[in-house]
């Protein structure tokens, strides 16, 4: 597939992004050599945010003239500027891609300016066309989407019409994918609420279990959780024999009896595009992103929790998400009963990206 | 690790002015040299060992470490950068040492330092010029990590609290205290995606070294190091703590200001990890947030613990540090190594250089002959 329907941003980068990359395709001693080196906060086997990066990287290796150079566990301080510079002078990188929120500002910033013949692109979406180096780009997939499809499953799953969701910060991603996953849940089963606990940290596994036992407790018989690593929420609930959905990458193996599906990113659309446009001599899009109808997020292959009702039902959703149908079609209240979606927005508006509030069938606070 | 002793200040104090004091002084040090290097030869040989049951080539690996840590200029800048924090966490832990004390709080004071930094200069950023900007902010820093490891020392002194227990408490604390207020009062609000204080902006940054890479927190580290190791080598305040550090009850009996000086050393203490943590939202950040805390403060315990928490070793032992970290991440793509194998030579590098110091002053040639008594 092309990037010129994934996203409507690339049009505003104008011509400078494609002057500054045919330049650095210039300068590689011939087309297809690409050397794309990619910086991971974490370990790459954590059945979350990094591990879901790495699998997709996995798949461009076995493209034909592109070597990938990788380092996990790079903190967000100025260590991973040096990383990324040590890429670029010892491995001869030319694209470099930073995997964490922290690593844009200011770091990915100083040494895309310091490397103008190198291109960036940074997990997040951050990049902006007035501000920022043109070599420098963002790439982004709308989870909240998957996050739907979940809840679509899930409402048809649960029993006792309480969901559970534990989450790291509520910050504007995090919140997202918790109303699409209750939003989700209403469109198949009216009855279902989903009750939220905040951990307060990315990596908080102690918390994460004990959240996830508190809200079994509480009644719900469906986990699912926003933290960096799922493996100890899934793990745990399905240990107290309740079913589960998975986030970032798949967590399929560790919930053999209760895992339904899961939202998943797909990278290897993105990076897969990144590859061909550097070694065909085209310039990249700064901004690449997109949810279902861009191919950029999936959903983890139906485990034994899922019922053919639920099956059905959350394939039906995908469908509907690829035709771009919306989520958020107001008028819907947050916990408070203030009006806060006042009508039908489409699934990638910007207006999304900065949810502040959880909406009325969470139960929970931000605050 | 009480009675710590001072190679440089220890080497000849009975011959002061006698001829051949320079031979003397030469032969103890060289001890204070070889040994170390002798330390590190076994550690390579047993990493090398470890490398091969891998399956990987030892002579790849010490290339690797070489090109990127040391081979090239970018790696020594990088190796300098990831230094220059270290020199001042583990001044942080080298001075309470001094006088008996296991203080491991470093990480807190840094990052209460670094976050009273970035509050200090939201009022002034635009209203005051640059230059006397970070240097309020440095000793709002200074002062707020010195306050809050001397409350440790406080602790000990008046209500014998174990302060290796106390600064490490006192460390989730200070981290919880930064959360608390960068995700709520003190949140930019413009950064809906990560909570941070607002940005310094770059006319207010810190700015590098001429003609390098780094950042001045790595003189501001040579410097203190050396400022510190004259103060505790070669003034009457440096005299007393070391003789604290040696026997309280005898320094007490001695007349000596005993909590005075323990809660004074807690304080330089956490001023040296303030001022890293200066450093880092100054020259790195820009703002304070939840990456002050990467580890700078415990990493600075294995750097002053290797280099016998004396003031100016420190330095050489965390250039060896950085250069291993910059290299790591080298070693991790060339050799497909997880990035856990920089941690394995960290941690046998550690043991082998505890285990050598059973060594000095078993070697007879550098031993010095006559009757200068070893102490």
């Amino acid at each position: 597939m092309g990037y010129s329907n994934i996203s409507r941003r690339t049009l505003l980068q104008g011509t400078a992004a494609g002057v500054i990359a045919a330049a650095s395709v210039g300068r590689l001693a011939r087309a297809g050599d690409v050397t794309i080196g990619i910086v991971y906060v974490g370990p790459r086997d954590d059945f979350g945010w990094n591990q879901a990066h790495a699998v997709a990287v996995k798949s461009l290796k076995s493209l034909p003239g592109v070597k990938v150079v990788e380092e996990e566990n790079v903190p967000e301080t100025d260590a991973c500027a040096k990383t990324m510079e040590s890429m670029i002078n010892l491995d001869g990188a030319n694209i470099i891609l930073g995997t964490s929120f922290g690593y844009f500002d200011p770091f990915m910033i100083d040494v895309a300016k310091k490397y103008a013949k190198v291109e960036f692109r940074h997990a997040a979406p951050l990049w902006n066309a007035q501000k920022h180096p043109k070599n420098l780009g963002s790439y982004f997939g709308y989870l909240n989407q998957a996050h739907y499809v979940d809840g679509v499953a899930a409402g048809l799953s649960t029993k006792s019409n309480k969901l559970g969701f534990v989450a790291a910060k509520p910050i504007a991603s995090v919140l997202s994918n918790i109303n699409s996953f209750m939003l989700g849940a209403k469109s198949t089963n009216p009855n279902a609420s989903v009750q939220v606990i905040f951990t307060g940290d990315w990596s908080m596994p102690v918390r994460e279990a004990e959240a996830t036992n508190a809200l079994v407790d509480a009644g719900a018989d469906v986990i699912t959780c926003h933290v960096d690593g799922p493996k100890v929420v899934i793990q745990t609930a399905e240990s107290r024999g309740v079913k589960t959905c998975g986030h970032n990458a798949s967590q399929a193996p560790l919930a053999p009896k209760g895992f339904i599906t899961g939202a998943e990113y797909k990278w290897e659309t993105i990076y897969k595009a990144y590859a061909a446009d550097v070694a065909g001599g085209k310039p990249m899009p700064n901004m690449m992103s997109g949810g279902y109808e861009a191919d950029m997020v999936q959903n983890t292959a139906f485990g034994a929790g899922a019922s053919p009702a639920a099956r059905a039902a959350a394939e039906k959703a995908m469908a509907d998400l690829k035709a771009k149908k919306p989520i958020y079609v107001g008028p819907l209240k947050d916990t408070k009963g203030k009006i806060v979606i006042d009508k039908s927005y489409d699934n990638l508006d910007p207006y999304l990206d900065q949810m502040d509030y959880l909406l009325e069938g969470v139960v929970g606070s931000i605050t | 690790m009480v009675n710590v002793p001072n190679p440089v200040a220890l080497a000849p104090p009975v011959y002061g002015s006698v001829p051949g004091d320079l031979s003397v002084r030469i032969r103890r040090s060289a001890e204070y040299v070889a040994i170390p290097f002798f330390a590190l030869a076994v550690s390579a040989l047993l990493f090398s060992v470890f490398l091969l049951a891998l399956g990987k080539s030892p002579l790849e690996f010490f290339q690797l470490v070489e090109r990127g840590g040391f081979g090239t200029a970018f790696s020594l800048q990088n190796t300098l950068q990831r230094s220059a924090p270290l020199i001042l966490t583990a001044l942080a832990v080298a001075v309470p040492a001094r006088i008996g004390l296991i203080m491991i709080g470093g990480e807190g004071a840094l990052v209460l330092g670094g976050f009273a930094a970035a509050v200090l200069s939201i009022p002034m950023v635009g209203h005051l010029p640059p230059f006397p900007t970070l240097c309020l902010m440095a000793t709002a820093a200074m002062v707020i990590g010195g306050g809050w490891v001397g409350i440790a020392g406080y602790l000990r002194h008046a209500r014998g609290v174990n302060e290796t227990i106390s600064t490490l408490l006192l460390t989730y604390i200070g981290i919880a205290i930064m959360n608390f207020f960068v995700e709520g009062a003190l949140r930019d609000l413009s950064n809906p995606n990560k909570p941070s204080t607002k940005p310094l902006g770059e006319a207010y940054m810190v700015g590098h070294i001429p003609g390098t890479d780094v950042h001045w927190g790595l003189a501001a580290g040579i410097v203190l190091a050396i400022l510190l190791q004259i103060l505790m080598s070669r003034t009457t305040f440096g005299f007393a703590v070391r003789v604290c550090g040696g026997n309280p009850r005898a320094a007490l009996a001695q007349g000596l200001p005993v909590g005075k000086l323990i809660v004074l050393c807690a304080m330089i203490s956490g001023a040296c990890a303030g001022l890293a943590g200066f450093f880092e939202v100054a020259a790195i950040q820009g703002r304070a947030n939840a990456s002050l805390v990467a580890g700078y403060g415990f990493t600075g315990i294995l750097v002053s613990f290797l280099a016998r928490h004396n003031p100016v070793a420190i330095i050489p032992v965390a250039l060896l540090f950085g250069g291993i970290v910059a290299s790591g991440g080298l070693i991790e793509r060339r050799m497909g190594l997880p990035d856990a194998t920089v941690l394995v030579l960290q941690g046998l590098t550690f043991l082998v250089l505890l285990v050598s110091e059973t060594l000095y002053g078993r070697f007879a040639i550098f031993r010095v002959t006559g009757t200068v008594e070893r102490t």
